[in-house]
C-alpha cells in the first residue's frame, strides 16, 4: 500500500522517469502516471507533479487540473492507517454520520486529517459497496463491517497497538 | 468416488464478513486430502448471511450461513467426514427445509447464472457452464443478425437510462470508420448498488464475452474496461480472466479461427460519480477531467480518441452472451411491457435479507422488499424504499404495487437507476435523507453547468436549515422552484436528475418537511438541532451505564442516584439511550 518514501530530488527524478518511461507515447495515460506515483510516494509531491509536466510537455495547470478533479488523489502525506469511512446511503441509514463524529472526537482530527502522530488518516468515501454489512469502514484494505460508534473506535485502537510493535 | 466440493463466498462483502479466516482453516484441517476440493467463488447474493459456505456431497448440496471456527469445526466433522449435514446451520439445502430456500424461490438468475457457483478464476469452470458458447454462436452469424437478436429480445440499458441495447449498437454499426471501440462501464459509483462488483468479482467471464458479441457485432476491435478504483478485487479478477481468455484464443487476432480480432484493457477510474456519464467516462478514459460534453455527437459517431465507441454497463452485457445462446425468444419471455428480462437489485437499508437479488422485470415493489427481501427487521414501520441512488427518488407505502419496469418507476417520479433498492423504516427521516443525497451530488458536481453547480449547493443549504430547524414556509416553494430550475438547466444526466430525491420527498412526504418548517420537529427524532435527551429520574437507577458510554461528558449523577443530561454538551449520539438497561432516557 501506501509507502512515504523521502527520496533526494535525484532519487526521486529516477522513480519517475521509470513511471514515465512506461506510459510514454501512450495518449491518455495522465491519470495512470499520477495513480503510480502516489502508489510509490503515498501521495503526489508537487516537484514530481512539475516533473512529469516537463517530461511530457504537458501543462502543469492540466496536471493538477486532473489529479485535483479525483477524489482518489492526495496532496499530502497520508496516516500510517488510512481510515476510510463509509458514507454511501445503507451506510447513511444505519447511522454512519454518528461514527464518522465518533471518530473526529477520538482521533482528534476532522474530516480529511490525519492525527500528529502520523498514525490515522480520516476519509468520508461515497460507498465501498458492502452495503448489506453497513455501517462499514476500509483500513488501509481491510472492510469492518456491522460497525457502532464503540465497534469503530475499538477497531482502531487495535491498529494503534499494532502500529506500536 | 465423486469429490465432495466445498465453496466459499469470498467476494469483497464476503472477506468483510470473515470468510478469509474461514477458508484458510477448511484449507489446514482438509487441504491435503483428495477427496475433498475446497473453492473460493463469488457472492450468491445472500449478504445477510455471510460468511457462507456451500458443501457439495453425494449429490446433495447444503449452504450454512454465519459461519464461524466453531461451526465450521462441526461441518467437517459430521457433514464432510460423516455425510450427515448440520441442520440448524444449513440455510440453503435441496433435501430438507431450510430458511432460505425461498429466498431463492422468486429469483431467476441470467446475469447472476454463475456468481456463487464457479471459481472466477478459472476460466474451464466458466466453460463448463456454458462459458464462451454464446460467442461461438455469434461468430456463425451475420453481425447485422447478432444485433437483430439482441434487439428482439428487448434488452435495454441496465446502467440507469433504460436505452435499448440492440439500437445503440445499431447506431456503432452504422458509424463510418475503421477503428472501432466497445467499452463497459463498470463505474458503479451509486451508492446502495453493487450487482456489478458482484457480477465483476464472481464471474468476469461473462462480461467479457457480453464485449466480444457486442464488437463482433459493431465492427470494433478494441475493447476498455473503466472500473472503478474502489473496486480491487474486481480488477484482479478481470485481469486473470482476460489473460485466460487471451491463452485459450477468445480474445486477441482472428479469434476462433473467425478472422475477427478483438482485445480488452482495463482502464483504472480514480474517484469520480460523474464519470459514469459516458461522455464524462470517455473523457476520463482520455486521461483528462471527466467532464461530460454536449451531444451530438453521440459516441457512437465520435467517441474515444474521435472514434465510434459502444458503451454498455456492466449488468447489460452479462446478459448478451445468455442472450445470444438461448435466444430472443427466451429471454424476452420474462418481463412486462416494454422491459423485458431481469433486473438485479441491491437490496440494504433497513431490510432483513440485505444483498442481491434477480427477479423478473414486472414484479412489484412489495414482492420484492417483502417476499424475497423479507421485510422490515424488528417490529418497526416500513417507511420508503430509496430506489436510483442520488438521481432517484424515495417512494411511500402507497406505491410499493408499482411493478419494476422502466415505465411504471419513471411515473412514479423516481428512476430504475442501475438497481439500488435502499429500504427505510420510521427511525429514518427523510428530510435528512434529501439532505444526503443533495450533500452527494454537490460534491460530485463537476462544476461546468451552474445550475448545477451552484444551484444544488443552494438546495443544500435550504435543506440545512430545515434540518436545523430555521426553515420557513417559503423555503419548500424556492427549494421545489430551484429544483426545477436545476434539472432544466443541466447539461449531463447527474444535475439532470440531482433533485430527484428531494422533488419525490416533496410529493410524497412533504408533511414530514412541514413538521420540521412549521413545529420545529424532526418526527423521525433524527435532526439534532430539533431533538433533546432526557432521562427519567423516577426510572434510572444510577448504574452509571450510560455516564461512561457518553463521549463527551454530559451525563452527571452519583451512583445509585438518578442521572441528568446537560442538553448544552449532549451531541445526540444516543449511545446512552442504547445501553440503558431501564429504558429510562427518551428522546424528544
Amino acid at each position: 500500500m501506501t509507502c512515504v518514501v523521502n527520496e533526494s530530488t535525484a532519487g526521486m527524478q529516477q522513480i519517475l522517469e521509470g513511471i514515465i518511461e512506461k506510459y510514454r507515447g501512450k495518449p491518455g495515460s495522465t491519470i495512470g502516471i499520477l495513480s503510480a506515483i502516489q502508489e510509490k510516494f503515498g501521495y503526489l509531491p508537487e516537484e514530481a507533479m512539475d516533473y512529469v509536466s516537463q517530461s511530457l510537455n504537458i501543462p502543469s495547470a492540466e496536471i493538477f487540473g486532473v489529479a485535483s478533479f479525483y477524489s482518489m488523489f492526495r496532496f499530502k502525506p497520508e496516516g500510517k492507517y488510512v481510515v476510510r469511512l463509509c458514507r454511501g446511503t445503507a451506510c447513511h441509514v444505519q447511522g454512519s454520520w454518528l461514527i464518522g463524529e465518533q471518530l473526529q472526537r477520538h482521533l482528534g482530527i476532522e474530516e480529511g486529517g490525519t492525527t500528529e502522530d502520523g498514525l490515522f488518516s480520516l476519509h468520508y468515501v461515497a460507498c465501498l459497496g458492502c452495503c448489506s454489512l453497513a455501517p462499514v469502514m476500509m483500513v488501509n484494505g481491510t472492510v469492518h463491517g456491522r460497525l457502532t460508534p464503540d465497534k469503530a473506535v475499538e477497531v482502531l485502537e487495535s491498529y494503534r497497538l499494532e502500529g506500536k510493535e | 468416488m465423486t469429490k465432495t466440493v466445498i465453496k466459499v463466498g469470498m467476494a469483497s462483502c464476503g472477506i468483510a464478513a470473515g470468510a478469509r479466516p474461514v477458508y484458510e482453516y477448511l484449507q489446514e484441517k482438509l487441504g491435503d486430502r483428495e477427496d475433498v476440493e475446497i473453492k473460493q467463488v463469488g457472492c450468491i447474493g445472500l449478504c445477510f448471511r455471510e460468511p457462507l459456505v456451500e458443501v457439495e456431497k453425494d449429490g446433495s448440496r447444503i449452504i450454512y450461513g454465519e459461519v464461524d471456527i466453531e461451526s465450521l469445526d462441526k461441518i467437517i466433522e459430521q457433514h464432510v467426514l460423516k455425510g450427515t449435514p448440520v441442520k440448524e446451520k444449513a440455510i440453503i439445502s435441496d433435501s430438507f427445509e431450510a430458511p432460505e430456500n425461498k429466498t431463492l424461490d422468486k429469483q431467476v438468475r441470467i446475469v447472476l447464472r454463475n456468481t456463487g457457483i464457479i471459481d472466477p478464476t478459472k476460466i474451464d469452470e466458466y466453460l463448463e457452464r456454458e462459458g464462451y458458447k454464446g460467442l461461438t454462436k455469434a461468430l456463425e452469424m451475420a453481425p447485422d443478425a447478432v444485433i437483430d437478436e439482441i434487439l428482439e429480445s428487448g434488452l435495454r440499458g441496465r446502467g440507469g437510462a433504460g436505452f435499448p441495447t440492440g439500437l445503440k449498437w445499431r447506431f456503432a454499426r452504422k458509424a463510418a470508420g475503421d477503428e472501432k471501440y466497445v467499452v463497459c462501464n463498470a463505474d458503479e459509483g451509486d451508492p446502495g448498488a453493487f450487482m456489478d462488483r458482484s457480477v465483476l468479482e464472481g464471474d468476469p467471464h461473462s462480461v467479457i464475452e457480453g464485449m466480444l458479441i457486442c464488437g463482433y457485432a459493431i465492427g470494433a476491435q478494441h475493447g476498455i474496461i473503466y472500473c472503478r478504483a474502489e473496486y480491487p478485487l474486481a480488477i484482479k479478477h478481470l485481469n486473470i480472466a482476460i489473460e485466460q481468455a487471451r491463452e485459450r484464443g477468445f480474445l486477441g487476432k482472428n479469434i476462433l479461427g473467425s478472422g475477427f480480432d478483438f482485445d480488452i484493457y482495463i482502464k483504472e477510474g480514480a474517484g469520480a460519480f460523474v464519470c459514469g456519464e459516458e461522455t464524462a467516462l470517455m473523457a476520463s478514459i482520455e486521461g483528462k477531467r471527466g467532464m461530460p460534453r454536449p451531444r451530438p455527437p453521440f459516441p457512437a459517431n465520435k467517441g474515444i480518441f474521435g472514434k465510434p465507441t459502444n458503451i454498455n454497463n456492466v449488468e447489460t452485457l452479462a446478459n448478451v452472451a445468455w442472450i445470444i445462446l438461448h435466444g430472443a425468444s427466451e429471454f424476452n419471455k420474462y418481463g412486462t411491457g416494454k422491459s423485458r428480462g431481469t433486473k438485479v437489485f441491491a437490496l440494504a437499508g433497513k431490510i432483513v435479507k440485505g444483498g442481491l437479488v434477480e427477479v423478473p422485470m414486472g414484479m412489484p415493489l412489495r414482492e420484492v422488499i417483502f417476499d424475497v427481501g423479507g421485510g422490515i427487521p424488528g417490529s418497526k414501520k416500513f417507511k420508503a424504499v430509496q430506489l436510483g441512488g442520488p438521481s432517484g427518488g424515495c417512494l411511500p407505502e402507497s406505491e410499493l404495487d408499482t411493478p419494476v419496469d422502466y415505465e411504471s418507476i419513471n411515473a412514479t417520479g423516481a428512476i430504475m437507476g442501475s438497481g439500488g433498492m435502499i429500504v427505510m423504516d420510521e427511525d429514518t427521516c427523510i428530510v435528512d435523507v434529501a439532505k444526503f443525497f443533495l450533500s452527494f451530488v454537490q460534491n460530485e458536481s463537476c462544476g461546468k453547468c451552474p445550475f448545477c453547480r451552484i444551484g444544488t449547493k443552494r438546495m443544500l443549504e435550504i435543506l440545512e436549515r430545515i434540518c436545523d430547524g430555521k426553515g420557513t414556509p417559503e423555503d419548500l416553494t424556492l427549494l421545489e422552484d430551484l429544483a426545477y430550475k436545476v434539472k432544466d438547466g443541466s447539461l449531463c444526466g447527474l444535475g439532470q436528475t440531482a433533485p430527484n430525491p428531494v422533488l419525490t420527498t416533496l410529493k410524497y412526504f412533504r408533511h414530514e418537511y412541514e413538521a420540521h418548517v412549521n413545529d420545529k420537529k424532526c418526527p423521525a427524532k433524527v435532526c439534532t438541532n430539533l431533538i433533546h435527551y432526557t432521562i427519567d429520574p423516577n426510572t434510572c437507577i444510577g448504574c452509571t451505564k450510560c455516564a461512561r458510554v457518553c463521549p463527551v461528558n454530559a451525563i452527571e449523577g452519583q451512583v445509585k442516584q438518578p442521572h441528568k443530561i446537560d442538553d448544552s454538551i449532549c451531541v445526540r449520539c444516543g449511545q446512552c439511550k442504547s445501553v440503558c438497561p431501564v429504558k429510562a432516557i427518551s428522546v424528544e
